[in-house]
């Protein structure tokens, strides 16, 4: 395992695009966050805004890119039949699998825990001067306070789970595009599919079993009641995904050739 | 070069290509199946319970239908007289107030910029039936409406106005006048097939007051209503009229009428003067979240998934070339570049465009009927809009892979290609339509961003005269339908271009 761990970590260090994705995943999440900080404003007390989910909107754009990361770390394997030899060389399937997943879990741990930690701070700086003040009931963004800690701390968990989703749906593809594609579409079509659904139980159902809206809920910090479903146990249906997907992957991978 | 081996070839080679890859095939089948799928599974996942305050059936919740075909709200106090043949009513306006009370408390004066009052001449008390009215508003002045949809400004907007429609067959006239003997005239409309016998008189109305808060979890809105009084003088009916006494009716009243518990509504007799008071509008129902009315665009919710699909069919329809080294005889066997980006633009534009078509075609139609089925209504929209909903969307499908195929020669990476496309197209519409993101930022979104073609599927106008949300979410987009079409349009041009000069320019 150590071993394997040890060629995956070279294999996706040495890819040139590795830097350049962990890079973008930083620079979008935090530029729409600050975008969206700056746009939105608070006019009074109970303004109904959540100044730690706005300061951490760029997640929706960022986990595209720890998608493509992931999906290319197997991907990438596939359509220039490196894979084959990875396998001659680590013929314990699972445990190539096991060692992608846990690199790329570092690194999207890395790259998310910075974009979170500038997301947070420039809200902090930003949203009080656009009413988000103590007066209006607001307190600063502060990591000291429970539930934005508990959204920071979920909104990276948030990023490798997705980077996990990914890898399992690319290992069950074999296919980059296909992968990207699918996952893209789970993350970003449930909430548009919800949006046209009038019966409130469908909506409730959908909102809870789809990737991006429960598993964001962990972002939540005020009217926890409205939520379809609880902060953790929402990014808890995002880790069941993600659990589906590699399992379905490793099993794949065992019964399939190469 | 002859012509026969020229751009036809290469474009019957990239169409073998196309269609000899079981993959995109495939691909595009899943992209018309899903498409239709979705949209079936979001009408029947849409049902909703009928259990009222009284427990009405669900035909309750079935709303009139105006003359144009449209579901309208009618419901206003009106105190009316028979009138037969052609004839005028005069009356003056000399106040307009309107209170509500949002928690059961005393009523507070609660004027809407919309509360209305005035005369109205109108085919019978059966709501939804033709009218003409002149009447002051609380925001916006003398108007002159008719039959829900039409609405023209007058000139004045003071206290006390005289109104006047005068009946001439099947055309209404609308005057106005500050004094009572210097008349301007507003508008005349054409009230087609009004019956001899009509009622006259006088109304009011007042919509609910709405408040709609925003945050990032939803957009949860409160509403109550609002009780309009207007008080009438100088009333003068001209015309053959069987009855010399008014008669009150609250048209549309399903709610049992007390809307702040105290005052009812209805109308009294005071000396020379007749005071109105009523709640409610008249005017065409607006489409919007949570509502039980369906548009034609809902059908279309599917081509969402339809879209992503066509998107890694039409990135890998370029990218797999450079994967396996098949651009190299395709650009030795036609060495001007251009044209072969061309050619496969040509080609994966117009099967998109084909199975678009098929797609939304099914879907709309078969959507409809499940709603139908499940009892909701219909908001209709003229065939030219239907059919531009449907081509549009196609065309959105057939642009979108074109883009999709620029990027990928671009980028030469099928992964990097999809996600550039998607996150540029359908990740925009998910942050602006799911209440992700507020109203600004939305609409700014919908403007600058290629998910601005979804603009083509809006079938719905807004009404200038209905306060109502308007946005992204409700299914309202910033810009009309082509002006949409036209950004993705933009990008997909400049995608191309961007892509004929590196492909020029690069070692194949």
């Amino acid at each position: 395992m150590k071993e394997a761990l040890h060629v995956e970590w070279t294999k996706l260090r040495t890819v040139a695009g590795t830097v350049w994705l962990l890079a973008a995943v930083v620079l979008l999440t935090v530029a729409l966050g600050v975008a969206t900080s700056a746009a939105v404003s608070c006019s009074g007390v109970g303004c109904g805004q959540d100044p730690a989910k706005i300061s951490l909107t760029g997640i929706a754009f960022g986990q595209a890119v720890v998608a493509v990361l992931a999906v290319l770390a197997v991907g990438g394997e596939y359509s220039t039949g490196m894979i084959r030899v990875t396998f001659a060389a680590i013929p314990r399937r699972s445990a190539v699998l096991a060692a992608k997943a846990s690199v790329i879990s570092v690194l999207v741990l890395v790259a998310g825990a910075t974009a979170v930690l500038v997301s947070v701070l420039a809200g902090r700086i930003i949203l009080p001067g656009n009413g988000f003040t103590e007066a209006n009931g607001h307190a600063v963004l502060s990591l000291a306070d429970g539930p934005v800690l508990r959204a920071a701390v979920g909104s990276v968990l948030y990023l490798v789970l997705v980077g996990l989703l990914s890898l399992g749906v690319a290992t069950v593809v074999r296919d980059a595009a296909t992968a990207i594609g699918i996952v893209l579409g789970l993350l970003y079509l449930f909430p548009v599919v919800a949006a046209v659904v009038s019966d409130p139980d469908w909506f409730d159902r959908l909102q809870r079993i789809s990737p991006m809206t429960a598993g964001l809920a962990v972002q939540a910090t005020t009217n926890l009641d409205s939520l379809p479903i609880g902060p953790w146990a929402g990014l808890g249906v995002l880790g069941l995904w993600a659990a589906g997907a590699l399992s379905a992957g490793g099993l794949l991978l065992r019964l399939r050739d190469a | 070069m002859t012509g026969r081996d020229g751009f036809g070839q290469l474009l019957r080679a990239e169409w073998t290509k196309f269609r000899t890859v079981r993959g995109w095939v495939i691909g595009l089948v899943a992209a018309a199946l899903v498409t239709v799928l979705i949209g079936l599974f979001g009408a029947a996942a849409s049902n909703f319970s009928c259990s009222g305050p009284n427990g009405q059936p669900c035909a309750a919740s079935t709303p009139p239908i105006g003359p144009g075909g449209e579901p309208v709200i009618d419901s206003f106090s009106f105190a009316h007289k028979t009138l037969t043949g052609d004839g005028s009513i005069t009356a003056r306006l000399t106040s307009l107030t309107a209170v509500s009370s949002s928690d059961g408390q005393a009523p507070v004066e609660d004027t809407q910029p919309w509360t209305k009052a005035g005369v109205v001449i109108k085919e019978s008390t059966t709501p939804g039936s033709q009218y003409a009215a002149m009447a002051v508003t609380g925001g916006h002045g003398v108007r002159m409406q008719h039959n829900f949809t039409g609405d023209i400004a007058g000139t004045l907007s003071a206290k006390p106005s005289w109104l006047r429609l005068t009946r001439s067959g099947d055309t209404i006239t609308g005057h106005e006048s500050a004094d009572g003997v210097n008349w301007h005239l507003v508008g005349t409309v054409t009230l087609p097939g009004l019956p001899s016998t009509v009622q006259a008189g006088l109304f009011a109305t007042s919509p609910h007051h709405e408040e709609i808060t925003e945050s990032f979890a939803s957009a949860s809105g409160t509403s109550y209503p609002t009780l309009a009084t207007a008080e009438f003088d100088r009333i003068d009916l001209e015309g053959t009229r069987p009855d010399d006494t008014w008669t009150g009716d609250n048209i549309g009243d399903r709610s049992g009428g007390r809307p702040d518990g105290g005052s009812p509504t209805g109308f009294e007799e005071t000396g020379d003067g007749v005071t109105v008071r009523g709640s409610g509008n008249i005017a065409p129902i607006v489409a919007g979240r949570g509502g039980l009315g369906k548009t034609v665009e809902s059908g279309l919710v599917g081509a969402f998934a339809g879209l992503i699909a066509v998107i890694v069919v039409a990135a890998t329809f370029m990218t797999s070339e450079y994967r396996r080294g098949l651009i190299r005889t395709s650009l030795s066997a036609s060495p001007r570049r251009g044209r072969v980006l061309a050619a496969k633009s040509a080609v994966i534009g117009s099967v998109t465009f084909v199975t678009g078509l098929a797609a939304a075609s099914i879907a709309v139609p078969l959507v409809r009927a499940v709603e139908r089925d499940k009892g909701h209504f219909a908001f209709p929209v003229p065939t030219a809009t239907e059919l531009r909903v449907v081509v549009g969307t196609a065309a959105l499908l057939a642009v979108a892979a074109v883009f999709s195929l620029a990027v990928g020669t671009v980028l030469r990476r099928s992964a990097g290609a999809v996600t550039v496309v998607i996150v540029a197209i359908v990740l925009p519409y998910t942050l602006a339509i799911a209440s992700v993101l507020p109203t600004g930022p939305s609409d700014w979104l919908l403007r600058v961003t290629p998910a601005a073609a979804f603009a083509v599927q809006q079938s719905m106008p807004e009404y200038p005269q209905v306060d109502a949300g308007y946005t992204p979410a409700d299914g309202y987009f910033p810009l009309p339908p082509l002006g949409g079409f036209a950004v993705l349009c933009g990008y997909t041009a400049l995608a191309l271009g961007v892509a004929a000069s590196v492909l020029r320019r690069r070692d194949a």
